[in-house]
């Protein structure tokens, strides 16, 4: 049933192409780097307990990972541009992992949002280095080695390109759903319920955490390639702390202590803010009031409206 | 020697400001154990009102000399604001701290299109009112009155804050509350009352903060978010939920702010940056913040 349900999300998603007006179809590509990139924060967050204020440090990395990859480096090759970035990202992540995560709740979030302001000054400062406030740009990648050349940009973005993104989104998630269900992902959760008691369990609390801060940083990397490749820029806005703060926006709205909720709260939110901000100028507000809504009176966020929702239609 | 003076100048007049914004977090932190982000708001805020009530202030009348009393009372009058918003943060006290979070996050984004609605994109000055009060000039040094009346006030306002807290008995039963919540209200404390007092005051410092730099700077749409990382900073150089650690905390950012502007503008954000993680690292609680598990 609920696997029959993935897949007609993913059919459906395939053929959004095909139907749907393209500037729609090009808001599908944010909302589906950030799923990616959300997967990986949902880690850290909602299994894990560590609520990081700073993550979109490593969707930064991703984007300037391709751009230098891009423009600086003459990388063509997608996958090579993904898996450098990606390791960028496990690589910084590394020394501001294991300052972290002796740190819990308050102190972990206020030390990533430090991490993050960090790279975000230096990504804003050292001009000659990272193109200042302007960033670099991010040239079209060739994907599996096809350069579609006689497409124009638009059209690249939602054919070829869309369809990687989908595929990567689909085999990424699949990865997460594998980790999250494995004795690794049930050590995490052991570790959010209560962390004394797993670590009178023999469970090696610190290792853990750590390993899950770098895998949500490769994700939030991928989430970040994909995003700078469909603006064609890499800017020091993505490193913003107010960034990181949508991030966690996105994964409330959908429902952290759901599988599929940061992807749900994705889609959502771009939408939305899309929404908002062809209907007024004011759509930061209206975000908010939104946001101030779903922490009070729904906790658990879209998805766990829905679950409420269905239950008493069953019921009936 | 001149330069030497301008930066430490330039300096504790930031760090006065920081530390009247700090003060509001800590306090705020300390009771209600709550981290709020909108603390930068409330100084922009503070800052857009202030300009707007002096422009009003001198129009009805009131002699341009009297225009930091205005601003003081501008801030003051903003922090009505406080009670309402502590009434949204209700819903939350015993929730997961990344709702709390995500609650004042939520006011970062609609304070900033509050902002927007009155006061428009475009940055907003106030006159050159500082200059009202003149030049002290010691030496061949010279040192525009204002910003010592504001350093003068924001001590002035520490001492109040401490004595308040120290001597006071309300002062005494609010460090018990923010010791042991259950304990002192089981002794017949007015919790709910004094959340609202503790918030208020907060609220009043940012947005006094905010009041008083407005003659010295430009009142934009950044600044919210902007002082809200210089914040963060201040109380975890100086431990959270400490006084004295804001105190110091933001002596150290301010100046340091100011070394780097002057010396080596790159890296500005940046050392502050630095010294925070260099301090998490050191002394993980802050310099005089209380040991965490």
């Amino acid at each position: 049933m609920r696997i029959a349900a993935l897949v007609v999300a993913i059919v459906v998603l395939a053929a959004v192409p095909k139907f749907a007006q393209p500037y729609y179809v090009t808001l599908v590509l944010p909302a589906l780097a950030y799923s990616i990139a959300l997967l990986g924060f949902n880690l850290l967050f909602g299994y894990t307990g560590l609520l990081s204020f700073g993550h979109a440090l490593f969707v930064a990395i991703g984007a300037y990972g391709a751009a230098v990859a891009s423009s600086k480096l003459g990388i063509k090759s997608f996958e090579l541009v993904l898996l450098l970035s990606g390791l960028a990202a496990v690589v910084v992540a590394i020394p501001v992992a294991l300052l972290s995560v002796r740190y819990v709740r308050i102190f972990f979030g206020i030390l990533t949002l430090a991490f993050g302001m960090l790279f975000h000054s230096f990504l804003f400062k050292f001009y000659n280095i990272t193109g200042g406030d302007t960033g670099i740009r991010v040239l079209r990648p060739t994907l599996l080695g096809e350069a579609y050349a006689d497409l124009d940009k638009t059209t690249f973005l939602i054919g070829p390109f869309y369809y990687y993104c989908l595929a990567l989104l689909v085999v990424l998630g699949i990865a997460m759903w594998r980790i999250v269900r494995s004795p690794f992902g049930m050590h995490l959760r052991a570790i959010r319920e209560n962390p004394r008691k797993a670590e009178y369990l023999g469970v090696r609390v610190r290792f853990f955490r750590l390993v899950a801060f770098l895998i949500s940083a490769f994700y939030c990397a991928i989430g970040g390639v994909i995003l700078a490749v469909n603006t064609g820029q890499a800017d020091p806005e993505l490193a913003y702390w107010t960034h990181s703060g949508e991030l966690v926006f996105m994964t409330v709205l959908g429902g952290f202590a759901s599988f599929l909720g940061p992807i749900v709260g994705a889609f959502a939110f771009i939408f939305l803010k899309s929404e908002l901000m062809g209907a007024t100028q004011y759509w930061r507000f209206w975000l908010g009031a939104i946001l101030v809504l779903i922490v009070v009176l729904f906790p658990r966020g879209l998805v766990g409206l829905g679950q409420d929702l269905w239950n008493k239609v069953r019921r009936k | 020697m001149t330069a030497f003076f301008d930066i430490l100048l330039g300096g504790v007049f930031h760090a006065a400001v920081l530390f009247l914004v700090a003060a509001g977090l800590q306090l705020v932190f300390g009771v209600q154990k709550i981290v709020n982000l909108a603390c930068g708001s409330f100084y922009a805020l503070g800052a857009y009102f202030g300009i707007t009530s002096v422009n009003w202030a001198v129009s009805a009348g009131v002699p341009p000399s009297l225009f930091l009393l205005v601003l003081l009372a501008s801030g003051l009058l903003l922090g009505l604001i406080g009670p309402a918003i502590e009434l949204l943060l209700r819903t939350v006290y015993d929730r997961d701290e990344a709702f709390q979070l995500l609650l004042t996050f939520a006011l970062v984004l609609m304070f900033q299109d509050v902002l927007r609605y009155f006061w428009g994109a475009t940055p907003q000055t106030l006159g050159n009112y500082a200059m009202e009060y003149g030049k002290l000039s010691v030496g061949d040094l010279q040192v525009p009155t204002y910003n010592i009346l504001v350093i003068l006030a924001s001590i002035l306002i520490a001492f109040g804050i401490g004595a308040f807290l120290q001597r006071t008995r309300y002062g005494r039963i609010l460090r018990a509350t923010a010791e042991n919540r259950e304990m002192s209200q089981a002794l017949g404390v007015n919790v709910r009352w004094m959340y609202t007092t503790v918030f208020t005051l907060g609220t009043v410092l940012g947005t006094v903060g905010g009041a008083m730099v407005v003659p010295t700077a430009a009142a934009s749409l950044d600044m919210p978010v902007e002082l809200v990382v210089e914040a963060f900073a201040v109380v975890v150089i100086g431990g959270l939920g400490s006084m004295r650690g804001a105190l110091i905390g933001a002596l150290i950012v301010g100046l340091m702010r100011a070394a780097a502007i002057s010396w080596w503008a790159e890296i500005e954000m940046l050392a502050i940056y630095l010294v925070v993680i260099a301090v998490l690292i050191v002394r993980p609680a802050g310099i005089f913040g209380k040991p965490i598990e």
